[in-house]
């Protein structure tokens, strides 16, 4: 169990080195002169060409590659002289259109979307396991069939949908909730609850409506393994079969779709997050597209990505805790 | 005499392992085959039987070079198989076959049964006497298909019917060789025999020679005229098949024959067994000298150390035993070591 | 009289299915005494493996329907409340599988499983469960047993595991054993140990077996009485000697015909043309007519519309079958098939 970790985690920090390369040559591959977005209106060759230098984008890039990373692992120092300017690690860059440093704006940001995306993904995982369980079991009754027809139509409905239309009713029409305007939970739990319910539940409903189906079909498969019925044979009351014994079985791909969905709400949930103003990565990284603003966009990015490649290392490491074929193997 | 088709001296087939994350460091070998030789003359079966993990299925494709052998070498009518560049491995390819076990997996759902067992013409560029279709239909007819079903999928054929497909497309450029993986074992008994008696009445019709690997004893004692017995990568026992079925000299021979139950309750009952213990070892680690020594009740400090060479021990009998059985003293052993039982 | 510990009487299971209804089990009735062994032999589709999962309440689907009688433990099991079944199985009745493998959980070890086989019926404690699991796993050769309860099925070999499967079948001193196929997947030196190993179980333990097999050899090493099953009826039933050396009912006489053998001189396979029928479109009159060799020796066409009757020979022996006694003997004796005194 121990090496196999230990491989994975080595793994892992090969991805993010790939990772962060990769992004940040498509940064420099955009036709965009990045010094051009430094300054604005009143703009002359001789500033660009200043902030060109002091952000050293005149370096060639193995250099500048060098100090961005430089820059997250110890800080960096923009430009030289009287005009210097230190960003601490992590520093991920700085944003002229917002005159802040890139790294403030996430640490600002990543809290709402971790709480929106953690909060959806009880919701979602409870419901959807429990309903497809439920399905599973009255598989052709029309309980299941009930329940396939609402997930078929919580699937194919857009986000935006599901989420203009609460807004619409539960807050404009009935008025049962206040208009959404996120604090953070420290600061005012009720009203942080009142703005995050909608959120929560809208972008579950999808996410549920595809676990719902996801489990049944595991539960269905693996209802008709062999050991199941040698479960039933040993005299297993139908409850105790199913489980301990079909859904651990069936757990796996669930925990590999869990761990990847989770992980890419966690770089932003953008739909979500714009329908109801909530100021999260997926908002920030959006904004940042609009703008040019590179440096935001490059960050938001590398975020959102190592959160995948974190995800992938946990769901194989759950998988080996599951399965004893992987970890004794 | 006349001359061997295939000539196999030698044949290896090692599948590394490997360890490691980013290097992969070979740590070791399946010796999934380990330093096969022998002879299969134009017509004949010789049948290459032994349990699961025993490397026969390895050995038959690695002796059509479906399975780049690792060391060894392979004269199929007298030329080089594994000199042989890709082209005329190609050709040559032409001359021997291959039938597999399962009939549901090999056969592509796609493609009709015509267009699958026309497909060795199309691919070695042959052109039959009139249409490739009238060919197909008379293939069909000769493995007891219906011609009519040129144009239906596998998947609307029984079990049988598939291995006829299969044994079909192998006959179709009337091959001096075919090699048959497991042919008969996926099928129904009832199904089995049909199956077996169109091998034999083809064999004898095309003169075709078989290499026919299994591990039902039955079956092979049935369809071979000499067996090579296989355990972990070697050859045991290699003879005719009487010699094999009435006197076997090796002692893994004699257990595995002896495990066989036969299908008559007052025989079954009344005769000796021999009980094996203890399982087959891995293939990656395989014991030092007679690689059967952790199972033979026979095994001693020479069998431990001393690797026992195939040896032709009287005309066309060769084993692989530093202490074969006594023929005259067959079931009369009493070493101990292994349960003899007799209820 | 007590010696029966499972009769079955007319069973049949039936599924509707889009294509219409499946007759999987037919009117099939046999009795088991204890201590002794039935064979229940045929081919794939014939019936074998859904009669003995009908008498273990293991058909769960929906649109089975089982009718007829199973008297098991002095209580009739079909058409009760499926927990009273429940309570049975695993305790007075157990069923080892064809694939040991897939047959045990894969995240379970070895220790889990068979102690939970206890704990299903029983109130003991887990040391105490351990405790019993390691003396039967002793019990069926597992070498150190102790060590191998921390282990999961995929670190053994096959036939270690289907030794764990009889282990678990046989914990809680069932009187009644379904093996179905239990040696299909092993070696054949594997299938000697295991199949010694249930003989000697058998013996100890007073377990009545219902073996079911498509294997001669194995009825012949194991057997007291055969079922042969073709179609979904009971096409012969008898004891095992007369079943080999007298048969009464083409269908047997093709099977020992087609089989390939150690022991004859003759090496000539004599297969049974076509193939098995549809369950779905059984024919009207005997199920195997359409096969069979010898339907023009019965007068009037009558196997090919009249289903015939199981009809005795002996008071223990069997068959579904048109022909005379007298013809069958003739044909027995012309084609050299049994054991022709």
């Amino acid at each position: 169990m121990f090496p196999y970790i230990i491989r994975r985690f080595m793994l892992m920090i090969f991805m993010l080195f790939v990772l962060s390369v990769v992004t940040f040559l498509l940064f420099n591959a955009v036709p965009t002169d990045p010094a051009m977005l430094t300054c604005g209106k009143t703009c002359t060759p001789q500033i660009v060409e200043a902030n060109r230098i002091r952000l050293g984008l005149d370096q060639p890039l193995p250099v500048q590659y060098f100090e961005w990373i430089k820059g997250i692992f110890v800080g960096r120092t923009y430009g030289s002289g009287t005009q210097t300017f230190e960003c601490h690690a992590p520093c991920l860059g700085y944003s002229f259109k917002n005159g802040e440093e890139v790294t403030v704006m996430i640490k600002q940001a990543l809290p709402v979307t971790v709480y929106l995306a953690l909060g959806a993904f009880v919701l979602w995982m409870i419901f959807g396991i429990a309903s497809g369980i439920y399905a599973a079991n009255r598989k052709g009754k029309w309980q299941d069939r009930g329940i396939m027809a609402i997930t078929l139509i919580g699937y194919s409905l857009p986000v935006f949908l599901i989420g203009l239309m609460l807004l619409l009713f539960v807050i404009v029409r009935a008025n049962w909730l206040p208009y959404p305007d996120y604090v953070s939970p420290l600061e005012n739990p009720i009203q942080f609850f009142q703005t995050m319910i909608l959120p929560w539940i809208s972008l579950a409903i999808l996410y549920a409506a595809y676990y719902t189906r996801l489990t049944r079909s595991q539960m269905l498969e693996t209802m008709s393994e062999d050991y199941i019925r040698t479960a039933r044979a040993k005299g297993l009351p139908e409850k105790r079969v199913v489980r301990k014994h079909a859904f651990r079985a069936g757990l796996t791909p669930i925990v590999t779709s869990a761990g990847m969905d989770l992980a890419g709400l966690l770089g932003g949930a953008v739909i979500t997050e714009y329908v109801f103003s909530l100021p999260g990565l997926g908002r920030l990284a959006i904004d940042a597209v609009k703008d040019y603003d590179l440096p935001t966009i490059t960050a938001t990015t590398l975020v959102a990505a190592t959160f995948i490649i974190i995800a992938n290392i946990v769901v194989d490491i759950l998988y080996a805790a599951i399965d004893p074929r992987v970890r004794l193997s | 005499m006349s001359t061997p088709i295939l000539r196999v001296r030698d044949l290896q087939k090692y599948f590394p392992v490997t360890k490691g994350t980013f290097v992969k460091k070979q740590v070791g070998n399946v010796r999934a085959v380990d330093g096969l030789s022998f002879d299969v003359m134009p017509g004949e079966t010789l049948g290459l039987v032994g349990e699961s993990g025993c490397g026969k299925s390895t050995a038959g494709r690695s002796m059509l070079r479906l399975l780049e052998p690792t060391a060894g070498s392979v004269e199929f009518d007298g030329r080089d198989l594994l000199a042989m560049g890709k082209r005329e491995l190609v050709r040559t390819r032409r001359e021997m076959q291959m039938i597999f076990q399962d009939p549901y997996s090999s056969l592509n759902p796609r493609h009709t049964v015509g267009s699958i067992i026309g497909a060795p013409f199309e691919v070695q560029g042959v052109k039959p006497e009139g249409s490739v279709r009238e060919a197909v239909q008379s293939l069909m007819e000769r493995v007891g298909l219906n011609p009519e079903h040129y144009n239906r999928y596998p998947n609307e054929f029984s079990g049988g019917q598939r291995q006829r497909i299969g044994i079909a497309r192998a006959i179709a450029l009337k091959p001096k060789l075919i090699v048959c993986d497991e042919p008969v074992s996926a099928l129904d008994v009832s199904i089995q025999a049909q199956v077996l008696n169109l091998l034999d009445d083809i064999q004898k019709e095309f003169g075709i020679a078989y290499v026919f690997v299994a591990h039902d004893l039955s079956v092979v004692r049935h369809i071979s005229d000499r067996v090579a017995v296989m355990y972990l990568g070697k050859i045991m026992e290699l003879t005719t098949r009487d010699q094999l079925y009435t006197a076997p000299l090796h002692p893994y021979t004699h257990a595995l024959l002896s495990a066989v139950p036969i299908a008559d309750p007052d025989r079954e009952r009344a005769r000796e067994r021999i009980i094996l213990n203890g399982d087959l070892p891995s293939p990656s680690n395989p014991p030092s000298g007679c690689v059967f020594n952790t199972r033979c009740w026979k095994a001693t400090d020479r069998c431990r150390t001393e690797v026992p060479l195939l040896r032709e021990i009287s005309t066309g009998h060769q084993i692989a035993c530093h202490f074969p059985e006594d023929k005259s003293a067959q079931g009369q052993s009493t070493v101990s070591g292994a349960d003899f039982t007799s209820h | 009289m007590s010696d029966v510990v499972l009769s079955v009487k007319n069973l049949s299971v039936e599924f509707a299915t889009e294509d219409g209804s499946v007759h999987a089990v037919d009117n099939v009735s046999y009795e088991v005494k204890r201590g002794k062994t039935l064979a229940i032999v045929g081919e794939s589709g014939s019936g074998k493996s859904v009669s003995s999962l009908a008498v273990m309440g293991l058909i769960k689907s929906s649109n089975a329907t089982i009718s007829g009688e199973v008297h098991f433990g002095g209580q009739e099991l079909v058409g009760i409340d499926p927990e009273e079944v429940r309570k049975l199985r695993g305790l007075k009745m157990a069923m080892i599988f064809q694939d040991p493998l897939s047959a045990l959980h894969p995240f379970y070890t070895i220790g889990e499983q068979l102690i939970e086989a206890i704990q299903v019926h029983e109130k003991v404690s887990n040391s105490e469960a351990a405790q019993r699991v390691k003396i039967m796993l002793d019990r069926v050769g597992i070498a150190s047993a102790e060590q191998r309860m921390d282990e999961y099925p995929h670190q053994l070999s096959g036939g270690m595991r289907q030794r764990v499967m009889i282990a678990m079948a046989l914990i809680n001193s069932p009187e009644l054993l379904i093996a179905d196929e239990p040696t299909t997947a092993l070696d054949v030196t594997v299938q000697a140990q295991i199949l010694e190993l249930l003989r000697d179980l058998q013996k100890e333990f007073g377990t009545a077996i219902v073996l079911i097999t498509h294997d001669l050899g194995v009825v012949a090493d194991m057997a007291d009485d055969v079922m042969v099953m073709y179609g979904g009826q009971a096409v012969e039933q008898s004891p095992v000697r007369e079943l080999f050396y007298t048969p009464q009912m083409p269908y047997t006489w093709g099977l020992l015909a087609s089989i390939p053998q150690m022991h004859t001189d003759s090496l000539k396979l004599d297969p049974i043309p076509g193939t098995p029928p549809s369950l779905i479109n059984l024919p009207a009159g005997c199920v195997f007519a359409p096969r069979c060799a010898h339907r023009n020796s019965v007068p009037d066409g009558l196997c090919l519309t009249t289903r015939p009757e199981l009809t005795t020979v002996s008071s223990e022996h069997a068959a579904r079958c048109h022909l005379s006694v007298e013809q069958r003997s003739e044909i027995r004796i012309s084609r050299n098939i049994g054991k022709v005194d």
